[in-house]
């Protein structure tokens, strides 16, 4: 067969993988049919994966078979990660994804020159200055939320100027290459400057901004993977790429709108920094606190239980002792239901995994909007770890950095109890006005000790 | 310019708005899935990286496209398994009795 008759084939393919990954994306969509998605993007993907082993430009087989058994071997333990690293998994893979989307730009670069095109060198360019930050980014992302780096903001005076003098750098290198594609020597320059660019991007934003972080990433790497597309002239990756992209995308906006804040805001805002002196000049304010016992007595006689999770419970890993909270409620005929914030955790739809983990079924998970019209009609609504999402002042008063932003109704419920190491604030420093309220009871502790213990009390009271 | 790039830039378009429609119908409970899904499709990168390593052209091209395989293979490997594995654990009230 001709090397054109070859191709022709691989082709079909690639369509068929696009088609696949279409579908994938729609069954997606319920959690009757997600599973299918997975088998169907699986599928596409083998289909691609195979026909490009027939692609009459290999010439030699070695390094592929080695690298791809190397792919597995690496890919197969990380897919195995306990549900609680979950979100540094997916940082990691984001870095990975672009670093690939990176190297191919660059290795085309190097094929190429010095007959590289202006066109081809402006596409490359801005591929892989995209490839590059994302890659440093997810992975300063991803020590972070594995606590290898620190979680809480790292600022410094005059920031944004720096960082973006260095992505006006990466920018102002790429133009020139754009004017002169031949210059070789430029190239490692643009590639390195880009990568700390990814860094000085990431190191800034706190551990409560990670839910758009890691969507920005996503769509990040998608949209490198597109670009590369366009290099390469492959509608493959640019299908891949822009669905990847898009669904990075979408979710950076849903978390931007769950937290009233913009791009912008969250990239170059570095929350926290402003609000820690005005939450230190509070003064001392009374609060009730409460034992398992109380807690336990008050949750025996209600009739309709709303749970708050939020990071606090993924860290204590409480959810296995929640769910068993959640058996023993149902158990003594209570209704009890989950809200859950859009950004609660630190990606979006965690707090959903870990609970799906911990066997809470999914139907009892309910999202914001489905939930606040409820906490008039709940008799107790238990915080579990989460802070901000269940702050009032979002809602009254103009001068708190969170104003604005939607939050879960949880004061309007008869009681409302807050499981909390200490009265201290997170790192961002918000002084959080639910905590001294009349009919809100604080349950100092540690999330699992604590819940554990409200077990105890509740089946040794049967 | 290219005589391809309009037409690619027809199907990122296409493709783009395919997503956006798609991924606004998928349940914010999905949302980790959805994102290590995504992931994993977006490994399809591999097949350029295959290209490039197979075609051998310079030690520097043949490593970076290499190492490309091997960082977006994880991701397909990785990413599939791990969403099976969360959408397993997705159960209704009924199912679990």
């Amino acid at each position: 067969m001709t090397i054109a008759g070859v191709q022709q084939y691989l082709d079909f393919a690639y369509v068929a993988a696009v088609i696949l990954f279409i579908l994938s994306l729609k069954w997606l969509s319920s959690p009757m049919t997600a599973r299918w998605g997975v088998l169907a993007g699986e599928i596409g993907s083998a289909i691609a994966v195979a026909a490009t082993l027939f692609n009459p430009e290999i010439v030699q087989y070695k390094w592929i078979i080695i690298m791809l058994i190397i792919g597995a071997g690496v890919g197969i333990p990380l897919g195995l990660v306990k549900m609680t690293a979950v979100p540094q998994r997916t940082a990691l893979s984001h870095a990975f994804g672009a670093a690939s989307a990176a190297m191919i730009g660059i290795a085309e670069y190097y094929v190429g020159v010095p007959h590289v095109t202006r066109f081809q060198m402006g596409e490359i360019g801005l591929e892989v200055i995209i490839g590059s930050l994302t890659f440093t980014g997810s992975l300063i992302a991803a020590g972070k939320l594995q606590e290898i780096l620190p979680q809480r903001p790292i600022v410094y005076r005059g920031q944004n100027i720096v960082s973006l003098a260095v992505l006006g750098l990466a920018v102002l290198l790429a133009i020139l290459m754009v004017v002169n594609p031949a210059q070789a020597w430029l190239f490692p320059i643009m590639v390195l400057v880009a990568l700390a660019f990814g860094v000085l991007l990431v190191t800034p934003i706190g551990g409560a901004d990670m839910p758009t972080v890691i969507s920005l990433l996503n769509s990040y790497a998608g949209f490198s993977a597109a670009l590369l597309g366009f290099v390469l002239n492959s509608k493959v990756l640019v299908v891949a790429g822009a669905l990847d992209g898009s669904s990075g995308f979408i979710l950076s906006v849903i978390m931007c709108k769950a937290m009233n804040r913009s791009f912008t805001n969250v990239l170059f805002g570095a929350f926290g920094q402003v609000t820690t002196s005005a939450a230190a000049a509070k003064e001392e304010r009374p609060v009730r606190s409460a034992s398992p016992e109380d807690a336990a007595g008050i949750l025996e006689v209600a009739r309709k239980v709303v749970i708050v999770p939020g990071y606090g419970m993924a860290v204590a890993q409480a959810q296995h002792k929640v769910r068993e909270l959640y058996d023993a409620l149902i158990k003594r005929g209570v209704d009890v239901q989950f809200a859950i914030h859009p950004v609660a955790g630190r990606m979006p739809g965690h707090m959903n995994v870990l609970l799906a983990e911990a066997d809470v079924p999914y139907d009892h998970l309910k999202e914001m909007d489905e939930i606040n019209g409820d906490f008039p009609q709940t008799d107790v609504a238990l915080v579990i770890g989460a802070n901000d999402v269940t702050n009032p002042a979002a809602k009254i008063d103009k001068s708190s950095p969170i104003f604005g932003m939607p939050v879960l109704d949880v004061e309007k419920a008869h009681t409302t109890m807050v499981i909390k190491r200490s009265m201290n604030p997170g790192f961002a420093g918000i002084d959080n006005p639910l905590y001294y309220m009349e009919n809100t009871l604080m349950l100092f502790g540690d999330a699992k000790a604590f819940v554990t213990n409200i077990v105890k009390q509740l089946s040794s009271q049967n | 310019m290219p005589p391809d790039f309009i037409s690619n830039v027809y199907v990122f378009i296409v493709a783009g708005f395919c997503g956006v429609e798609l991924i606004k119908r998928v349940s914010p409970l999905l949302h980790t899935p959805l994102m290590s899904l995504t992931n994993a499709l977006d490994a399809i990168v591999v097949v350029a990286a295959i290209i490039i390593a197979g075609r051998h052209e310079t030690a520097l091209t043949t490593v970076l496209g290499a190492i490309a395989i091997a960082a977006s293979f994880s991701n397909m490997v990785g990413g599939f398994f791990i969403t099976d594995r969360m959408l397993r654990m997705f159960k209704t009230g009924k199912a679990k009795q």
